[in-house]
């Protein structure tokens, strides 16, 4: 797990020949590679990189460019530039729906920071008990929450909502937190078990020694050296949540309880999916949280998605 | 070692550690450590998949209590046309998708391999759709692209075509548009990948330089090898998820699934009967049958693993 950042951009030095390398045609063999052929490859290389990046990087950057254009503009200039600020689309996207959009984010807000914590607290106390506690039945537990991490959500989303509905919670967040606290997300336990896997079990033992239970190991010995993987697991958490259409789509009903999602769908249905400037607008509110989430957290979310490859 | 890796691992049992001595077990402890994972598990997963059995052979519509009817539910999926169509379409989806989007994610991948100047840059760039990309906000983004007067069809204009066709309004074209949002996404098996072949011992690849060997043979008697258990993990995980697809379809159909029930997946269906119709023993056959292909292509996939994955140890 710790490999990944240490080697990330190590080797500048040789970095052009090491490229020139992977990329050498098959026919001229290895005898000693002109520097001036490898350099040119390395430039063509590096220039097919950046064309093939700004395609894809193209239509979020023409939205973010079109939420300043007026409507009848966003439809005829697939440009990037911009001559006017239109900043209109804001003021308009924000009050167009049944709530001002603060409210929306204000409600994604809280399941968001609900979901964060219920994560980090019950994955960590089952990530601690796989890896590091000897009980009964350890291997078949440890099998299992491997497997519902593959299990389709269609399979237990309608009970679930026959559960929820007759405690009275559709339309509150409570279907949408308090899975969090039962350690559901379990991609974030296996997470954290790659990731006391690797700390030294001396450290635990020598604590053990020193008359320490479970709880005082857990709490003063692993949790502080296990802080990556708890920030790896409240990004994840952060921008999953955020982006969760479907559960939200199904328990939240009047528009004051909207999350974000939820809201932009209901865009498409008042607006008639016409007023693409204002629409655009708060697209680009709502993918903002998620784009810094992003930038401050790559390492996190880097490491995390190659050492247990979750989306 | 992934998911998939860990399971595989599971099935052979490794030779017995014992010289590790037996502490004394800490089932006290762990069951305590376990209790709201163990909790969850039966309250919000098993309990409920049990029940959806249940319920997948009654009539229930959430206000009269469930009526027993057998493999009705069964019967009518056989009689279902849109079922059979969602299958097509959800079928066609995978199918094309993911391969594409995990060649992709390779491609980039090896161009971006060890020693690429700016490596944490690109990786960055190509990794960003991937975290944005099961967004509404996207979906609206490529609902409005793909429209008649969409972003493609005024860059089609500008070069010239004289009425381009109105993507996700015209059946044939649909589906592609969501195949494409998907393809754009493949930033996070790209990453794997990278993982992947940052483990690759680099002497492989000098000594069969040595050997004389071309970029093609390397690439086919080292890479892919050793590559082969990522390869395999990412394909698992990818049509495990592509499967489950639905906020793109939802938004850019805007629910309906249409135009003609062209990117009408089958969770999208499944969700039209259960919450849409509140059909929802219908809804819980359907959720079985998800469960049923997922699982069938999860095992084909562990069984087709052992003639191409190569296990280093």
């Amino acid at each position: 797990m710790t490999s990944l950042s240490s080697s990330t951009l190590t080797t500048t030095g040789n970095g052009l020949d090491r490229s020139g390398t992977s990329a050498e045609g098959t026919g001229s063999g290895r005898p000693k590679k002109s520097p001036v052929l490898s350099a040119v490859k390395s430039v063509a290389k590096h220039v097919l990189l950046i064309a093939a990046g700004l395609l894809m990087l193209y239509p979020l950057l023409w939205m973010a460019v079109s939420s300043l254009r007026p409507n009848d503009l966003i439809f005829r200039q697939p440009g990037l530039w911009l001559k006017t600020l239109h900043v209109q689309n804001y003021s308009e996207g924000w009050t167009a729906l049944a709530q001002p959009f603060g409210r929306y984010l204000l409600n994604s807000a809280i399941v968001v920071i609900g979901a964060i914590v219920g994560n980090l607290v019950s994955c960590s106390l089952a990530a601690y008990a796989f890896a590091r506690l000897r009980f009964k039945g350890r291997k078949i537990w440890f099998a299992i929450m491997l497997l519902t991490i593959m299990l389709p959500v269609h399979v237990v989303v309608v009970p679930q909502y026959i559960l929820f509905s007759q405690l009275g919670w559709v339309n509150t967040f409570w279907p949408l937190v308090l899975p969090k606290f039962l350690a559901t997300d379990a991609f974030f336990v296996f997470l954290m078990v790659q990731f006391i896997r690797g700390i030294p079990r001396d450290l635990d033992e020598a604590a053990r020694i020193d008359g320490c239970g479970h709880l005082k190991i857990f709490w003063h010995v692993i949790l502080p050296l296990m802080l990556p993987a708890l920030a790896t697991t409240a990004i994840f958490t952060f921008i999953w949540t955020w982006n969760d259409f479907f559960t939200a789509l199904i328990y939240l009903t009047s528009p004051d309880m909207f999350t974000v999602p939820v809201a932009l769908r209901s865009f498409i249905d008042s607006t008639g999916g016409s007023n693409w400037g204002a629409m655009f607008a708060m697209s680009i509110v709502s993918l903002l949280p998620v784009f810094f989430a992003f930038l401050f957290g790559q390492k996190f979310l880097i490491k995390g998605i190659s050492t247990t490859g979750i989306k | 070692m992934s998911v998939v890796g860990e399971l595989n691992s599971l099935r052979r049992p490794k030779g017995a550690k014992k010289g590790e001595k037996e502490e004394s077990p800490d089932n006290k402890a762990g069951y305590l450590f376990l209790a709201p994972w163990l909790i969850g598990l039966f309250l919000i997963t098993i309990g409920p998949m049990l029940a959806s059995l249940y319920l997948s052979f009654t009539d229930y519509n959430l206000i009269q209590p469930p009526e027993w009817i057998g493999l009705d539910n069964f019967h009518r999926m056989l009689g279902d046309s849109r079922l059979l169509n969602s299958l097509k379409v959800t079928f066609t989806y995978v199918f094309v998708s993911v391969p594409l989007q995990l060649a992709l994610a390779l491609l980039i991948a090896l161009v971006l391999d060890r020693g690429m100047r700016g490596l944490a840059f690109y990786r960055s760039v190509f990794y960003l759709p991937s975290l944005l990309g099961s967004s509404v906000a996207i979906a609206i983004l490529w609902r409005q692209i793909f429209g008649t007067s969409g972003l493609v069809n005024q860059v089609l204009g500008h070069l010239g075509v004289q009425s381009p066709p109105g993507w996700i309004s015209n059946p044939d074209t649909a589906l592609s548009t969501i195949i494409l949002l998907h393809v754009w996404t493949f930033g996070s098996p790209m990453i794997i990948f990278l993982a992947g072949l940052r483990q690759i011992p680099r002497m492989y690849y000098e000594a069969a330089e040595v050997d004389g060997a071309g970029t093609l043979t390397r690439f086919s008697k080292i890479t892919l090898p050793l590559l082969s258990p990522i390869i395999f993990f990412n394909l698992v995980l990818q049509i495990i998820g592509a499967f489950q697809s639905f906020t793109q379809a939802f938004i850019v159909s805007g629910g309906s699934g249409g135009p003609s029930d062209s990117t009408m997946f089958y969770t999208l269906y499944l969700y039209q009967k259960g919450f849409g119709q509140f059909d929802m023993g219908y809804a819980s056959a359907l959720a079985w049958l998800l469960l049923v292909i997922i699982a069938a292509f999860t095992v084909i996939n562990f069984i087709a693993a052992k003639y191409w994955v190569f296990y280093d140890d």
